[in-house]
């Protein structure tokens, strides 16, 4: 009986590292490994995982049934995936008991983006600007592009909020970057457009999407390899098509 | 004019790393690694060599370095890997290809569109082959 009671805490320490994990925007091998090891180490052998965007599947050998966890949100949170992982290698190394790490791990489930928003939207803006410039801009369009490109941060995150699509508030970011270039020129404040809308669309663009995408289909990851590329696609079509919309205003 | 461009891309893949949460202690890396990254793909470019194998060697330069980092902190490879990619997304040309699209000039546009998806391609192999570098020299240790 208390072996059993066991087993089924290790299972639900797994899924928790691998649905805090995937929902931060990690590898799907990452995702994988790490369950099966923090399994491993206590002392469950053959355990398997099959990890895809949207759920993870996670059974352990002699358990009557496979366990499932539904993924619905995803975001990039590189500090989880940072911590989970340093999680997974103490438990390997034997520095923790399965009730200590499953504290740790609710904590960082419960933690909050590490930098507040409107750090992150200085960033946004800060890169804009300097893409402008990396894309032989000239530094009268650093400011526009700053503007503009913080400001279609801000409303991604905001339209995010509020509409469940999230391709939906990405053509609506791309869309007010665009009018707010087309403003500027319009002004004399900036001087070429094109600099100034590709430096402050790059914020928005998948970069991790595509990484992972390209990742994961190298480690025979098919499924997932060809899901998150194609979310990567519909994004930067998302954003194509809200430029293409606000140059049709001219 | 180097100059210019070290210092943006610096800012632009540590901005990057704040954007995508990166822990605050290896922001600096990402800047540097995505830095390298983008010196090596504008140092190419100068010497008139192609976009696509500019982007190949910048992702491999790129890849080579996250891996390191990754090693000597301990941390997933993909904190340095996203923000040093990013400068290397073909950002400008997918735009250059929709605009043209929009103005019904679809011959330009097709031949824009085909370039981005190459260079994204390129960022791909340079991946692929800093992975394989890598695994050759793992695998090597071992049978000895």
């Amino acid at each position: 009986m208390k072996n059993n009671q066991n087993t089924n805490q290790i299972i639900k320490i797994c899924l928790l590292a691998g649905k805090v994990m995937l929902q931060s925007g990690g590898e799907t091998y990452r995702v994988e490994d790490t369950m099966m090891r923090m399994a491993a180490s206590f002392g469950i052998k053959d355990s398997q995982s099959y990890v895809t965007p949207t759920g993870i599947m996670f059974s352990i050998e002699g358990t009557k049934a496979t366990n499932f966890v539904r993924i619905t949100e995803r975001s990039t949170d590189l500090h989880k995936v940072t911590v989970v992982n340093s999680i997974s290698r103490r438990i390997s190394s034997g520095e923790l008991t399965l009730s200590e790490a499953s504290e740790l791990l609710k904590e960082v489930e419960a933690q909050n983006h590490a930098y507040s928003l409107v750090i992150q939207i200085l960033a946004a803006a800060l890169v804009s600007g300097c893409f402008t410039i990396m894309f032989k801009g000239q530094w009268d369009d650093f400011m526009p592009a700053i503007i503009a490109g913080g400001i279609g941060f801000s409303s991604m995150v905001y339209f995010n909020h509020i509409v469940e699509i999230r391709f939906f508030a990405e053509f609506l970011a791309s869309l007010i970057i665009g009018c707010l270039a087309l403003l500027f020129i319009y002004l004399g404040v900036g001087h070429e457009l094109d600099k100034i809308i590709i430096g402050s669309v790059m914020p928005l663009v998948p970069g991790l999407l595509i990484t992972n995408a390209v990742r994961d289909l190298m480690a025979g990851h098919l499924v997932s390899g060809l899901s998150k590329g194609a979310e990567a696609f519909l994004t930067a079509f998302a954003i194509g098509a809200g430029i293409a919309v606000a140059f049709s205003f001219v | 004019m180097i100059v210019e461009q070290l210092i943006t891309s610096f800012f632009a893949a540590a901005g990057f790393g704040v954007i995508f949460n990166a822990p605050k202690k290896s922001l600096i890396q990402c800047g540097l690694v995505g830095m390298f990254g983008w010196l090596t793909y504008v140092l190419l470019i100068n010497q008139a060599v192609d976009a696509v194998p500019a982007t190949v060697a910048a992702a491999v330069v790129v890849a080579i370095l996250s891996q390191l980092c990754a090693k000597l902190y301990k941390t997933p490879i993909i904190i340095f890997n996203v923000s040093g990619i990013i400068p290397l997304v073909p950002g400008g040309l997918a735009y250059d290809a929709m605009r043209n699209f929009v103005e019904n000039d679809y011959n330009a546009a097709l031949q824009l569109a085909a370039k981005a998806f190459l260079i994204s391609g390129a960022i791909a192999m340079g991946l692929v082959l800093s992975e394989v570098i890598n695994q050759l020299i793992r695998k090597s240790r071992w049978t000895k």
